[in-house]
């Protein structure tokens, strides 16, 4: 078991250097000279050249990539060439926010999707498991920024109930905090909870039909016990490691949901960074965010080893 | 019903939120940029620095020079020397004394900072001298009727000399002399200020503390602003003006600005300039006879795009009654064409992208095809598209600029042979002799007649068509007293309040 | 067989906006339900299973609606999409414009119906771009095995873990502003899904005994990839496409809103949406009626896809 783990880790190490590469080579595709950007409405041709030199543009592009990852690798992700702010301090920044934004997200998703799943699954074949498995496809079809402008002209312009957009530290006002970020978290999760009812049924059906819970069953268990205690115990491994790959994915930002309801986390950063070439930030925040990604995806696939008996002696 | 119900709500809202009053919360359309103001480019970036960082003199709403940090200023008899005579008793937020030696700290680093933005500003300034604690002198290489103007801006701001000493970085902790002093920024999220109690005329702001957010979207801004979240908003969505116009708990200011929206046509820039519209100015002609400025005002500016015909706002002394708005007149843009010989002259006109850039452009494109243009268009991305533009790979691009109170600003680098904005590469000798003469006198009827002179030029070669002045249109929320707009579009808070 | 199972993960979340989940799982999601069925070609079963989905037969028709409305739009639309009107600005829905006119005049009924072709457009070619780019890459991994399999897994990977809406938003600025370039931007960034599934069903495959007897017996390895393994790999590349289409239909939407996608004055349902949720409280048919479609269309995709599914993938219940 501990070999697997460890294989699974060294994997992860060259996909890293590849993500490093990418990402570089991504920043260096896009049109649009930052020193021009930076140089602002004058454009000053002095200060262009200097802004050249100072980030080496200049330089060959694997020049470029060597001085990114040597400072990388000394804990230094750059600045925002249009604020002067450390990247380091922009993650530092936007990480609290949009990890408030995907446990909110998550938290409705589940709350919706697995009860949801389970019923679907138990009633399998009946009105109420069409009906969910509808909504389910609808939740996943809508999108997001549609859902979102619907939501923030009805429930904020119109009726007043919820803040319109921005963000408030839960530490300046906790309830504020939540009531801002709720609308958000819900156009998140429409699409979570779909997910999760999906899984959460396909997971329930194989289990319901498997050999134990029919033996469960034929020694006269009630259903409800049967259910509860037997299949879901054994549905929530394949739920468990599905919810850390969905959580590893909301890190890497709600890109639109972001922009339209103006929260400041990696998401928006990322978008605003693209736009303004503010490239060392796009490089820093897509790096971070894929890294994340690949540790939670470790994370999960360490956890199914854990978890799942037919592998644990492997 | 609905209106009664927000009215209400925004009602509930004010009285809920009267124990946090004291803090005004402005939206702005976008993120500022760095916060040190001789590094600075952005619009936005400066009305945060009119709260934070006070300038040697300041503009009236009718662009006269009036006090700030200095009380008087003279030049001496051949406009080489400008003498400021700098107020007493002024300190900066880290509480060190604000004199003469502060002054020439900052013109220098303004001038010497290799990422200056302020250093062609200020290109004229050959030293500074410190003649006793209460009086500076700006020696001149040769007279600049710009300066004073210059100063009233970012370049005469004057910043704690302790705050940018041995390479500090400015920008994360900027300490300057205004009089509300920096607390923290999130960056695309907010900048909070609070009021500086040593500022020396703190009375006269009563706000205790500032917060900008910058919130990009439009119609969350002004949903924001609707729902109580903040107090006020600059820029709105010129397509949000009938419904904050038909709001009573909404004060409207809207105010004309300095700047202008253009066309810039490619007229001798590289291969594309051979094109019929860079070309032949007939066909700009056509151009301009084929569009109308009211339908811009009015389509998509519902009301707030003034037509603009050259590039001095009616504000503005220098503005001319020689060059009225041309009016639409397609029958009139037919036969330009026809006498150019190009009938159906095809262009591609790029523009930045955003929605409502999009639809101006979709409107000229439309207007235009009636009288035979057939214009392509693309939205750019706004960095790609300068960097297009300087290298000459455009027919024509719709530009804005922000404006400058000195009329040279709004005219020198985009006309003259070597201007630094020219991305046509217009060059036309006669211009270039008018609007450099224009720089060295300060007698206002004498810079009058030499911008006639170059606008009549102009005016037939059309290498930049303009459309509109640029608005400022602020929103308030009635709660919200004190205000008084510039041209400038700067957020001035002396005797702002919330009640 | 868990490798086929990280595959079919992938098939589950169909919409990408990078807000949602739609990139398939590196980890192995754990087999459900009888998985021990063999890979038969029974095409008349799956027809008739596919036939008894009613919710699939609902799918085909909402987008077979489309398709035509996309195709046949010069003689649907009652306008020119491009025609602009300054005496009909912002009119609401009526006898004369069904979905009512938009800022410049324009009818959004048919600025819709035109529309439809680059949201068709936009799904079928970008996952055409991602399957033959990314299919003979996982064809190839997973049947060589060794240095090939773990270059392509690894780049795989590290695509995978750049947010997609984020990498198609970079390629597209990257490429510049044009739907054609969207597409572009779109297929490349699903490239790795349809390399990764091609892949583990390339494994699943080779596992079976009558690839492991042809092996043995000398054939070609040219030949066992065509006979054996591609018609096996078939049926999931089928479903996974079907849902990709709905997933890049969103994305096109998406980069279209951002100003990334398709140009004005052509319409597109993701442009046509930016600029109406400026005109969110004078004018909102003009937000509804495109936004309403992008939906119908991505949610008929999805109905088809999971038919399919059922019909031609015997181990999903």
């Amino acid at each position: 078991m501990a070999e697997l783990i460890l294989r699974r880790v060294l994997v992860a190490i060259p996909t890293i250097i590849i993500v490093s590469m990418l990402v570089f080579a991504l920043q260096k595709l896009l049109p649009g000279d930052p020193a021009l950007l930076i140089a602002g409405e004058e454009r000053d041709p002095k200060v262009v050249e200097f802004i050249r030199e100072k980030y080496h543009l200049n330089d060959p592009v694997p020049v470029q990539y060597g001085y990114w990852v040597m400072n990388v690798l000394t804990g230094d992700f750059g600045i925002s060439l249009r604020t002067d702010t450390p990247v380091t301090t922009l993650v530092a920044q936007k990480l609290p926010v949009t990890i408030q934004l995907a446990v909110m997200a998550m938290i409705i998703a589940l709350l919706v999707g697995v009860p949801a799943g389970i019923l679907s699954a138990v009633r399998k074949g009946t009105v109420t498991d069409y009906v969910a498995n509808v909504v389910a496809l609808s939740g996943l079809s809508i999108p997001n920024f549609w859902l979102g402008i619907l939501l923030i002209f009805l429930v904020s312009v119109q009726l007043g109930w919820l803040p319109a957009s921005g963000y408030v530290p839960p530490s300046e006002d906790l309830w504020l905090s939540i009531e801002t970020m709720l609308m958000p978290a819900f156009v998140l999760g429409t699409a979570l909870a779909a997910t999760l009812m999906r899984h959460t049924r396909s997971a329930m059906i194989g289990i319901l039909r498997s050999d134990y819970i029919r033996t469960a069953r034929a020694k006269g268990l009630r259903q409800n016990k049967v259910v509860y205690k037997h299949a879901l115990r054994n549905a929530l491994v394949p739920i468990v490691t599905l919810m850390t790959l969905l959580f590893g994915e909301l890190l890497g930002g709600a890109v639109l949901t972001e922009q339209i309801f103006t929260i400041p986390g990696f998401g928006k950063l990322v978008v605003d960074a693209v736009f303004t070439r503010d490239y060392q930030v796009v490089q820093g925040i897509v790096l971070c965010t894929a890294i994340g990604f690949i540790v939670m995806n470790l994370f999960a696939d360490i956890l199914y080893i854990l978890i799942n008996p037919r592998l644990r002696g492997a | 019903m609905l209106k009664t119900r927000l009215a209400l709500f925004t009602l509930a809202l004010l009285t809920t939120s009267a124990a946090s009053a004291q803090t005004l919360r402005i939206g702005l359309a976008e993120d500022p940029d760095v916060l040190d103001p001789h590094r600075a480019r952005t619009y936005v970036g400066r009305i945060v620095f009119t709260a934070l960082c006070d300038k040697l003199i300041d503009i009236s709403p009718k662009l006269e020079f009036v006090p700030q940090l200095a009380t008087s200023w003279s030049y001496n008899d051949d406009q080489t020397e400008l003498t400021f005579k700098l107020r007493d008793g002024v300190t900066f937020q880290d509480g060190s004394k604000f004199d003469a030696e502060a002054v020439k700290a900052n013109i220098e680093r303004a001038m010497t900072l290799p990422d200056s933005n302020r250093k062609s500003e200020l290109s004229s300034v050959d030293s500074v001298e410190v003649v006793d604690p209460q009086t500076a002198t700006i020696k001149l290489k040769q007279p600049d009727a710009t300066l004073l103007a210059t100063l009233s801006d970012r370049a005469g701001m004057m910043l704690a000399p302790a705050a940018f000493a041995d390479g500090k970085e400015f920008s994360q902790n900027p300490v300057c002399s205004g009089p509300y002093k920096f607390v923290q920024r999130v960056q695309n999220d907010r900048i909070e200020l609070e009021k500086y109690d040593g500022y020396w005329d703190a009375e006269a702001f009563p706000i205790e503390a500032i917060t900008y957010l910058p919130i990009t979207d439009a119609t969350v801004k002004l949903a924001n602003l609707k729902a109580g979240d903040i107090d006020m908003l600059e820029r709105l969505a010129p397509t949000d003006v009938p419904s904050v116009k038909g709001d009573t708990s909404l004060d409207f200011v809207p105010v004309t600005g300095l700047g202008y929206g253009s066309i810039r046509f490619n007229t001798n820039n590289g291969e594309r300039s051979k094109k019929p519209a860079g070309a032949n100015k007939l066909v700009r002609q056509a151009f301009q006879a084929a569009i109308g400025r009211d339908v811009i005002d009015q389509v998509a500016g519902n009301g707030i795009f003034p037509p603009a015909q050259q590039p001095f706002p009616p504000s503005s002394p220098y503005h001319s009654d020689k060059f009225p708005v041309t009016t639409r007149d397609v029958d009139k843009a037919k036969a330009l064409l026809e006498e150019a010989g190009e009938p159906n002259p095809s262009f591609e006109l790029v523009f930045g992208t955003g929605s409502a850039n999009q639809q101006l452009a979709e409107l000229i494109q439309a207007m235009a095809a009636e009288a035979g243009f057939q214009i392509t268009l693309r939205a750019t991305q706004f960095a790609a598209m300068q960097q297009e533009m300087e290298q000459g790979n455009f027919d024509a691009a719709m530009i804005n600029w922000s404006g400058r109170v000195d009329p040279d600003g709004n005219i020198h680098q985009f006309v003259t042979c070597n201007g630094n904005l020219n991305d046509s590469k217009y060059c036309n000798e006669d211009v270039d002799k008018a609007l450099n003469a224009a720089r060295l006198t300060s007698d206002v009827e004498k810079r009058k007649a030499l911008y006639d002179q170059a606008q009549t030029i102009l005016q037939q070669d059309l290498p930049l068509v303009y459309t509109y002045y640029q608005p400022w249109p602020f929103v308030l929320n009635k709660n919200v007293t004190g205000f008084e707009p510039y041209p400038d579009g700067m957020v001035r808070l002396k005797g702002m309040n919330v009640e | 067989m868990t490798e086929t199972a990280a595959a079919r993960a992938g098939k589950v979340a169909p919409r990408t906006d990078a807000d949602a989940p739609a990139r398939p799982e590196t980890v192995k999601i754990p087999e459900i339900g009888p998985t021990d069925e063999p890979l038969p070609e029974k095409r008349h079963r799956a027809v008739g299973k596919f036939l008894a989905n009613r919710a699939a037969i609902v799918g085909g028709v909402v987008v077979a609606v489309f398709v035509l409305l996309a195709v046949f739009a010069p003689l649907i639309a009652p306008y020119d999409p491009l025609q602009t009107s300054f005496l009909a600005i912002r009119k609401a829905p009526s006898l004369a414009h069904f979905f009512g006119t938009d800022e410049l005049g324009r009818d959004i009924f048919s600025r819709m119906a035109y529309g439809a072709r680059a949201s068709l457009l936009a799904g079928v070619v970008s996952v055409a771009i991602a399957a033959v780019i990314g299919v003979p890459f996982g064809l190839f991994a997973g049947f060589f095995g060794g240095w090939v399999d773990m270059v392509v897994s690894r780049v795989a990977d590290a695509m995978l873990s750049i947010p997609f809406l984020i990498l198609a938003i970079a390629l597209a600025a990257f490429l510049g502003p044009t739907l054609t370039n969207a597409m572009i931007a779109i297929g490349i960034s699903q490239t790795p899904i349809f390399a990764r599934l091609a892949r583990a069903q390339t494994l699943a495959v080779k596992a079976e005994d009558y690839v492991e007897g042809a092996e043995a017996i000398g054939l070609p390895n040219r030949w066992i990839v065509a006979r054996y393994v591609f018609p096996n790999v078939l049926p999931p590349l089928i479903v996974q496409a079907t849902l990709t289409i709905a997933t890049a239909i969103i994305a096109e939407a998406s980069l279209s809103f951002l100003g990334l996608g398709q140009q004005p004055p052509d319409p597109s349902w993701g442009s046509m949406l930016n600029t109406a949720k400026n005109f969110m409280g004078q004018a909102p048919w003009m937000s509804i009626f495109p936004g309403a479609a992008i939906f119908l269309l991505v949610l008929g995709f999805n109905l088809l896809g999971d038919g399919l599914r059922d019909a031609l993938d015997p181990r999903e219940s």
